[in-house]
Order: C-alpha cells, then sequence, then structure tokens
C-alpha cells in the first residue's frame, strides 16, 4: 500500500457476555464498518446450568417442575406450564377445568408484566428513561396483583403436574378486576406513549427489519414473528389451557396500522395490542371459570408413585411472552426420573435472526435492535474494540455504547 | 395449502415413504370444558427414509416450524426427534408432528436439514455436542452451548462410556458422590 492509499478496515465487536442487570448473558460479535454493521456472530451457553441434565438424572418430575420454574425469573410460569402438560400428556394425566382457568390466568398476567418490563427496557436502550420509570411504575399494579393470588411476585409455584396449587377464590376476584380496569383506563395513555411519541418513532421505525419470508425460514416465534406477519400464536393455533375454549387471534401489526414492515416499530405495537388481549382474556376467562377441583391427585406421593409406574411420552407447549415454549418428556416404567427432557425456548430460534436484524444498521442502533427481540436480553456489558491492524484493544463499556445509542436519539431530535 | 385430517396425513407418508415408515401415531388429548383437540401426530422412519420424510413435511406446509431436536440415548441406539408444527396461524387447526428416527450407535450419523429449513442450525449444532451424533453437511460445526475448553469425545446426554465421566462432577460440601 502506498502512502496516502487508504484500505477500508472492519473491525469486531464482542458484546457481552456478563451484565448484572440483564437478563440472560449471550456474546455478540459485530463486525463492523466504520458505523455499519456488516456481520454478526452469536455465541451462547455462558449460563448453560444443565437442567435438562439434572432432570434426567438426579430429580423427580415434581422436583424438576420448581426446577423449570427457575429456568427463567422472567417467564417463570411459561415453562413449569409446558413441563407440566408434558408430564401430564406422557402419564395420561388430565387436569380439571378450574386449574385449566387458574393457569390461563396467571399466564395472561405474566404476558402483561413481561411486555411492560420489555416496554421499559427498550425505552431504556435509546436513552428515554422517562418512559422507562413510567413502564415499570405501571408494571407494580400486575406485580401485586400476582402477589395477592399466589402468594408471590415471581417464581409463584402456582403449578403443579395435574393442576394448580392455590385457588383463585371469589373475595380476590374484585382486586383483580380492579387491576385490570386500571390497566384499561391507562392503555390509551400508553399507546399514545409509545406509539405516537417522536423519538420513539424516529429510533424505532425501519430500524431491525426483519422480512416475513426470513421470519418463516429462521423460525422466529413469538412477538417477533408476528411482528414480521407470521401469524403464529401457539393460544390460537393448538388447543391448550383454557385458551381451548376462547376464541383467541394472533395479533399482527397490520390490525393498527395497515401494512407490515417487521421493524422495531411493529414490535411495539404487536406487544402493546398483546397486554390489551391478554386483558381481555383474563375477564373471559374469570367469567366461564367452571367450579370444581384444582388438582387431579392432591396427594404427592401417590402422584410421584403413578409418575414412576408410568410410561409414555408427552409435549408441552405454551405461548411465553417472547415466543413459543416446548417442553418434551418421555417417562420410562418403573424410572424415577424422567428419562430424556428437551426445553426450548423461544429466544433459541428468535436468536437466529440476529444477523439478519442487524446486518445493514448502525452500532448505534445494535442495543434497541437486539432488544427488540426481547431476548432474555443480556450483555451489552463491555465491548472489546480490536483493531485488525495494529491488534489493539479498546474496551468499550455497556455505558459507552448506550451513550453512542442515546447520542443518536439527541442528534435525530434537534 | 389444504389442511388434511391427521389420518390423511399418516397416510399421505405411506404412500411416500413405503416401506421406510416402520410405524406411526396419532396421540388425541381433550382440552379444558369445550373437549378440543391437542393434536400429536408421532411418524417413526427408517434412517433411509429421513430425508424423504423431511422433504415431504415441507410438502404439507410451506415452512414447517421446527421447534427443536430432542435426543435419547436409548443403549444400543441414539434416537433422534425432529418435533415440527405444522398447520400454524390457523385457529386450532395447528398440528404437532414428531418425527422419529433410530440411529444405532456404531454409525451415528444423520444428514443436514438446513437447506430446506435454514433455522435448523442451532439445533443441529446443539444435538452433534450433547448426544454426539454427526450431522453431515452442517454449516455451521462450531459448538453452540458447551465452552472451548470441553474435552472432545464426552456428550453430557449420552449414559454409555462417552456421557460425563465421574472426576468431571462436583460434590457440593456436605453431601454424598453417587
Amino acid at each position: 500500500m502506498t502512502v496516502g492509499e487508504t484500505r477500508k478496515a472492519t473491525y469486531t465487536i464482542p458484546i457481552g457476555p456478563i451484565h448484572p442487570a440483564l437478563k440472560e448473558p449471550v456474546r455478540l460479535d459485530l463486525t463492523i464498518d466504520g458505523e455499519e454493521v456488516v456481520g454478526v456472530d452469536v455465541a451462547l451457553g455462558h449460563v448453560h446450568r444443565g437442567i435438562e441434565w439434572l432432570g434426567m438424572h438426579r430429580n423427580n418430575p415434581i422436583q424438576s417442575l420448581y426446577l423449570a420454574e427457575r429456568i427463567c425469573g422472567i417467564c417463570n410460569v411459561c415453562h413449569p406450564f409446558a413441563f407440566a402438560m408434558a408430564v401430564e400428556q406422557a402419564a395420561g394425566i388430565t387436569p380439571p377445568e378450574r386449574a385449566e382457568y387458574i393457569r390461563t390466568i396467571i399466564a395472561e398476567m405474566e404476558r402483561i408484566h413481561s411486555h411492560l418490563l420489555w416496554a421499559g427496557v427498550a425505552a431504556h436502550e435509546i436513552g428515554f428513561d422517562t418512559i422507562f420509570y413510567l413502564a415499570w411504575r405501571v408494571r407494580e399494579d400486575i406485580m401485586d396483583v400476582m402477589e395477592y393470588v399466589t402468594g408471590n411476585r415471581i417464581t409463584k409455584g402456582m403449578f403443579q403436574i395435574g393442576g394448580v396449587r392455590r385457588d383463585i377464590t371469589a373475595e380476590q376476584l374484585p382486586r383483580i378486576r380492579q387491576s385490570l380496569e386500571y390497566y384499561k383506563s391507562i392503555f390509551g395513555q400508553l399507546k399514545r406513549v409509545f406509539l405516537d411519541d417522536r423519538t420513539i418513532r424516529m429510533r424505532t421505525k425501519n430500524v431491525g427489519i426483519l422480512k416475513r419470508e426470513d421470519a418463516l425460514k429462521l423460525l422466529t416465534c413469538g412477538p417477533t414473528g408476528r411482528a414480521s406477519g407470521v401469524a403464529k400464536d401457539v393460544r390460537q393455533d393448538q388447543a391448550y389451557a383454557a385458551y381451548a375454549d376462547l376464541d383467541i387471534k394472533a395479533i399482527t401489526p397490520d390490525i393498527l396500522t395497515g401494512t407490515v414492515v417487521g421493524d422495531v416499530y411493529d414490535r411495539i405495537i404487536v406487544r402493546l395490542l398483546e397486554v390489551k388481549q391478554s386483558i381481555e382474556i383474563i375477564e373471559q376467562c374469570i367469567e366461564k371459570m367452571p367450579s370444581g377441583p384444582i388438582l387431579a391427585q392432591p396427594k404427592t406421593a401417590a402422584l410421584l408413585n403413578a409418575l414412576t409406574k408410568a410410561e409414555g411420552e408427552g409435549i408441552g407447549r405454551a405461548e411465553a411472552p417472547r415466543g413459543e415454549v416446548i417442553h418434551y418428556v418421555r417417562l420410562e416404567a418403573g424410572r424415577e426420573t424422567v428419562s430424556t427432557w428437551k426445553v426450548r425456548a423461544p429466544t433459541y430460534t428468535n436468536l437466529m435472526a440476529m444477523p439478519t436484524l442487524l446486518i445493514g444498521g448502525q452500532i448505534a442502533d445494535v442495543p434497541i435492535a437486539f432488544a427488540s427481540i426481547d431476548p432474555c436480553f443480556s450483555c451489552t456489558n463491555r465491548a472489546v474494540i480490536v483493531d485488525r491492524k495494529t491488534n489493539k484493544k479498546f474496551l468499550l463499556t455497556d455505558k459507552e455504547l448506550r451513550e453512542l445509542s442515546i447520542e443518536k436519539t439527541r442528534k435525530l431530535k434537534c | 395449502m389444504e389442511i388434511l385430517s391427521p389420518q390423511a396425513i399418516v397416510k399421505s407418508f405411506k404412500t411416500t415413504l413405503g416401506g421406510g415408515l416402520i410405524d406411526s401415531k396419532i396421540s388425541e388429548r381433550e382440552i379444558a370444558v369445550k373437549k378440543n383437540l391437542f393434536i400429536t401426530i408421532w411418524i417413526n422412519v427408517k434412517k433411509e427414509a429421513f430425508r424423504k420424510a423431511v422433504e415431504h413435511i415441507c410438502q404439507l406446509q410451506e415452512y414447517p416450524h421446527l421447534a427443536i431436536i430432542s435426543s435419547s440415548d436409548l443403549g444400543d441406539s441414539v434416537e433422534l426427534i425432529y418435533h415440527f408444527t405444522i398447520y400454524y396461524g390457523n385457529h386450532l387447526q395447528e398440528i404437532s408432528l414428531g418425527l422419529r428416527v433410530r440411529l444405532p450407535k456404531k454409525d451415528l450419523k444423520i444428514p443436514t436439514v438446513t437447506d430446506l429449513i435454514p433455522g435448523a442450525v442451532f439445533t443441529e449444532r446443539e444435538t452433534q455436542e450433547m448426544i454426539g451424533v454427526e450431522v453431515v453437511g452442517i454449516p455451521d460445526n462450531r459448538r453452540l452451548f458447551l465452552p472451548e475448553d470441553f474435552p472432545e469425545g464426552v456428550y453430557p446426554w449420552r449414559t454409555d462410556e462417552k456421557g460425563l465421566p465421574n472426576d468431571m462432577f462436583r460434590v457440593l460440601p456436605g453431601r454424598k458422590p453417587k
């Protein structure tokens, strides 16, 4: 190379894997050319805890149910939900009808809290902390209701194989209804804040686009897929729990805007409308809830005995706030543990779409585009920039990366 | 796209695969008050017919959703189940379809499906590292979850001598080693 001649150099920025404030560690290796992202690689496994192995070698299925609840702190309903359904199918246990309705109500409460939590995180990523505070303030009410109904804010222990642990009594209904009314009353305000705000529109429209065909090819599920126009929702598609009795329709952004772009803005629309849908589902469930027992086999020892003798296999599928959770369980007669247990969480397949989502965008858009799939979002702790020519490393902290994002918001506003 | 009944789906597999189909099972569960059905179809195919079976699923549903590959160590063989869902997007029409294939331990190889379903890379990578089945033609051969310093030739989900050796377990204080 002669003097004065320049060569385009690309840089690799690893982001992650550890950050205490975020949900799940993952590492992104970004190859960048100037400001533009040209390559993305995802490295996983930083919190692989061997939960399936424990379920297959150490714990009996009843213990595994509580372990399943601890797979994820935020969606701690969908995993025991799917696991319980898989074991019930394998062992031929039918949960009582009332339990199906209670399960549905708890799962929908979780969706409301999870989507509001995400809304706050997303606002924080673009440096709009006023909305972050607002969303998390609003989320507290549903957390209080969950504590009131189940006894705990998270890891509620509501799910049992063959039913639920606690009933929802008539005295509890007014408090639940009060909370639903509260969310209905502020829904218009939330919608205005998230969909009409100029800054949010500027930062989210046409950012992180995932086209319908790519979403289908890369097996994207949940709100990320629905925002790209894939009307796939387990609650709508396959009969499980009380959803089978209700008429549920998967929410795609064209309901509101008439078109599907598949960008971050569309993902906000889908999640926001799903909060409303969840309120309606809870209301319908309360109205239609049949009376009766809440557990198929209340005696744990007898249940464990039946599970040890059972032979069979089953799959449990539940629509978590982030997408479809699927558990496969195989039981062998005479074996105390399950003989095979496979868990798939929605982020597992949604991460496949990450390169498509980020390539062509700017580094400053990475936090919001990555957060937009709600990937039990983790990292962005610390980024090391390696200059390939000099092999010199720069440390870019999570704070600095977020600063870049905030800076972009400021520039756009001026 | 025509939506077939579970029986018709099984029949279509019989016509397409012929002797490649070992057996099949339709499991139906009644759900909640209205007793709508949760339908799962289990298709058991010979190893040679596996690719053809996946191609047939792609005929039944454009872009079938491959949720996960589950794997079980059965002693002298390893069983893989490809958990598909088809007919999604329609109210209560979706069917879970488990495509089961058994591989003998001396020939643990399965062709990749990533040319038909690009999103299958993660689960194929996981199958390779966890149970030791070689996915022939996989576009990305790296590990997915296991760390780089994890020993070669050890597969956590195996129950034979290639599974986790005893010295890899850490016994917590106050517990007896099992």
